[in-house]
């Protein structure tokens, strides 16, 4: 039987949170009290066709893009393809790899469309879809392990900056990864190009053949995965030091390639502690080390 | 099932993305899962977890259009913890807060802080009396070394894991694996831990260790000599002797001191194994998982003949471990043969008491940090001032809101039981180091004496009021309430 979604604010009042089956967005717009509304209520009215949306081209979506593969219909099929085409030349990739920045970035827009908030982000978890006024900012934290919430950085984003979207890929997460990266954190234009992106950047940081590494067919942990029989990660065992630098210099190498193609803005790639910066053009981009908020005993 | 499926696939229905999901696995949304055949419904997802542990049912949006101002929190119930890593990604860690409050009509001050400790580890306690590894041997995780075995206790065996040494003392792994069992340790979470020359294990706080993969059910009343002296009263003129069979010490009633005492007469009883004092034997049979964990699943095993020169034909023998799991009854018959029987009803009520007696064997962790003067000098500009306050409990040290043990002599070292603080207290930093929150509570007036910072005061409800950062959990009611004023030159809780 199918669950009903769920629109509810969370009991700080403030965010609304949207479920329906594996979506699951957390949302939050400032400005004024009408803006919030209006840009609320057209969030959820949005929200309750999504998932029949992209289950009426879930066949397709889960088939690897090329240039031949046949366009989809929905706007959010669309641009999850959009979002992926890049990479479909190079390597194996699936619109799947950009659906949870494609449905937060539509979220987002609808919200912006209906009302003028100050700022709004849509977080489907961890790929954040981000809206700007002029002059505002949004201090964004990075967590590596999503077991162990711990920020390793974070980093202010000014609506002066071209970037709007933020999406997080690693092992860890609730996504299958073909790499072995703890987590790659993508800001990029959209919200679908940074999940696209951090996808395949998290999937360039690799060891092939370590013996460390626990990898198994995708369809044997979930029978219709689009990942199909490609090998998917599910342990990393301890790396020495030349190992990690190794493993994280390739995914850097793609990462810095990608942003010449202006592919995405800016990247942190973390495995194992060790944590690589791709810095965006600008001098505007820094990497905090949070424990300056703490105390040290 | 369909499409050429294996059986044990099963399709869940909850919604139209209609997965197949395999047994012991979940489906794209990770909340339904498919346990051995059927679909249940299993933990939401770390961020809702989060959401909806703060007891608030989710408030129905467009059933309350124009009212998500919602009222402010009571203030005199809640108590600001300084477990600050539990915002949602991606939200911001908090700075440390000094608050105020009013309780019995007593100006209260709160200095709630996160530290970031180097000079932390935890004091495991495992309820066991199996052998773990030699005292001082090496625990590892994922092979690095974590760890020792330390001095064990009546019952337990004791292991220290993390401190300096390993954190930042030794290889980046070494540091990064030690904060990673640490963390784990401290948030409840089972780790995996192997001792050199010693046993595997799987621990997590509360919970009952394994050892070599076999879980301990229970503690031991004592060793067999002392489950004698314990129960000899109980026994006499009920029984003829008691053998009661222990891995370390097996003793018998008959020979045993306390025996003696009530005048039990000689039984020519014939233990196998080293005697040590009268009715004392070691080494009996090989450490195991039988009897009183030896290997043994017949008692008679380490019986020899019966002496002729004592022993009687009738005589009647109970044989026990020292769990009370295992018993037996005999009689000998004309041939001082030891022949099974039912056990009597006046002597099954020892047994159980001996199984009573048994304590549920489980893993207690202490986590154990010393807040260094940096810490200290964020509470007050004169750091050795707050040391003092809190040896003379006019400051409460808190940790989540639990009560913490403070040690005698200089700084301010103390433990606190991972159980008692709230779900996922603790975080880590890179360096590597654990975070963990610490509370100093004390009144306005002592605040301002010991030089705080009382320009940083800010009213409780005023904190409350961010609430974009607050989880609110329910406080664990065997922790006493951590704003009571606090009593001078009175007992530590």
């Amino acid at each position: 039987m199918r669950d009903p979604v769920i629109i509810g604010l969370l009991p700080d009042q403030r965010r609304l949170h949207l479920n329906d089956g594996p979506i699951d967005l957390i949302l939050e717009a400032t400005g004024t009290r009408g803006a919030v509304h209006c840009a609320y209520e057209a969030a959820a009215r949005r929200f309750v066709t999504i998932l029949d949306e992209l289950c009426a081209e879930l066949p397709l979506l889960r088939t690897r893009a090329s240039a031949t593969t046949p366009q989809p219909g929905g706007s959010i099929a669309r641009a999850m393809a959009a979002a992926v085409a890049p990479f479909c030349e190079s390597c194996f990739i699936t619109p799947m790899a950009a659906v949870a920045g494609a449905v937060a970035e539509a979220v987002l827009t609808t919200m912006t469309s209906a009302a003028e908030p100050d700022r709004a982000y849509v977080n489907n978890g961890g790929d954040i879809a981000l809206f700007l006024a002029k002059g505002q900012r949004y201090t964004i934290g990075m967590v590596e392990r999503p077991d162990r919430p711990s920020l390793f950085g974070s980093f202010e984003l000014s609506a002066a900056m071209p970037v709007r979207g933020v999406a997080t890929s690693g092992w860890r997460g609730r996504s299958f990864s073909l790499g072995i990266a703890d987590a790659v954190t993508v800001l990029a234009e959209t919200a679908s190009k940074a999940d696209a992106a951090a996808t395949i950047l998290a999937n360039a940081v690799d060891l092939p053949d370590h013996p460390a590494i626990t990898r198994v067919p995708a369809c044997e942990i979930a029978p219709d995965s689009d990942l199909k029989e490609l090998l998917v990660t599910r342990s990393v065992g301890s790396l020495s030091r030349r190992e990690i630098a190794q493993a994280l210099a390739v995914g850097e190498a793609l990462g810095r390639q990608l942003q010449r193609e202006g592919l995405i803005y800016a990247a942190a790639l973390s495995l194992q502690g060790s944590v690589r910066v791709i810095s965006p053009p600008g001098p505007c981009f820094a990497l905090h080390d949070t424990s300056r908020s703490l105390i040290h005993a | 099932m369909s499409e050429g499926m294996p059986a044990d696939t099963i399709r869940c229905d909850a919604c139209p993305v209609l997965c197949y999901i395999k047994r012991g696995q979940t489906g794209a949304c990770d909340r339904y899962a498919n346990h051995d055949g059927q679909l249940i419904r299993v933990d939401p997802h770390v961020l809702l977890d989060r959401a909806k542990s703060q007891g608030t049912p989710l408030v129905p949006f467009l059933e309350r259009e124009g009212e998500w101002d919602g009222k402010l929190m009571k203030s005199k119930e809640t108590f600001l913890t300084a477990i600050g890593a539990g915002t949602t990604y991606p939200d911001y860690k908090p700075a440390p807060f000094i608050v105020s409050s009013e309780v019995e009509g007593v100006d209260l001050v709160t200095v709630v802080t996160e530290g970031i400790f180097s000079y932390c580890g935890v004091k495991l306690k495992i309820d066991t009396d199996r052998h773990l590894g030699p005292e001082r041997s090496f625990v590892r995780a994922q092979g690095e070394t974590v760890g020792h075995v330390t001095t064990a206790e009546y019952g337990s065996q004791m292991l220290s894991v993390g401190g300096v040494r390993h954190l930042t003392g030794g290889t980046k792994s070494e540091g990064r694996v030690t904060c990673e069992t640490l963390l784990d340790l401290c948030n409840g979470k089972e780790v995996e831990l192997s001792i050199d020359e010693g046993a595997s294990l799987r621990v997590a706080a509360g919970q009952p260790p394994i050892v070599n993969g076999q879980r301990e059910e229970r503690m031991r009343v004592g060793c067999g000599s002392a489950t004698i002296g314990m129960f000899a009263k109980q026994w006499f003129g009920k029984v003829d002797d008691v053998v009661v069979v222990d891995d370390h010490i097996t003793g018998v009633l008959s020979e045993h001191q306390a025996g003696k005492m009530l005048g039990v007469r000689e039984t020519g009883v014939f233990i196998k194994g080293r005697r040590s004092t009268p009715g004392r034997y070691f080494q009996v049979a090989n450490p195991g998982t039988g009897w009183g964990g030896t290997d043994i699943s017949d008692p008679l095993a380490i019986l020899g003949p019966f002496k002729p020169k004592f022993a009687w034909p009738g005589l009647r023998l109970l044989m026990v471990s020292t769990t009370g799991e295992q018993f037996a009854y005999y009689e000998l018959d004309e041939d001082l043969r030891p022949i099974e029987r039912d056990l009597p009803e006046e002597l099954k009520e020892s047994v159980a008491r001996i199984r009573e007696n048994c304590e549920p064997a489980l893993t207690t962790v202490l986590f154990m940090a010393g807040a260094g003067g940096s810490l200290r000098a964020g509470v007050t500009e004169n750091p050795v001032k707050l040391t003092d306050s809190v040896k003379r409990s006019l400051t409460r040290v808190t940790c989540g809101g639990a009560p913490a043990y403070i040690w005698p002599g200089g700084g301010i070292t103390f433990m606190v039981d991972v159980t008692s603080m709230p779900e996922n207290a603790f975080g880590y930093v890179p360096t590597p180091a654990l975070v963990a929150p610490i509370e100093f509570t004390l009144s306005k007036k002592d605040y301002a004496s010991l030089g705080g910072h009382m320009d940083y005061i800010r009213p409780l409800e005023e904190v409350l009021r961010e609430k974009e950062r607050q989880r609110e959990v329910s406080y664990p009611s065997e922790n006493p309430w951590p704003l009571r004023p606090p009593v001078p030159g009175g007992t530590r809780e």
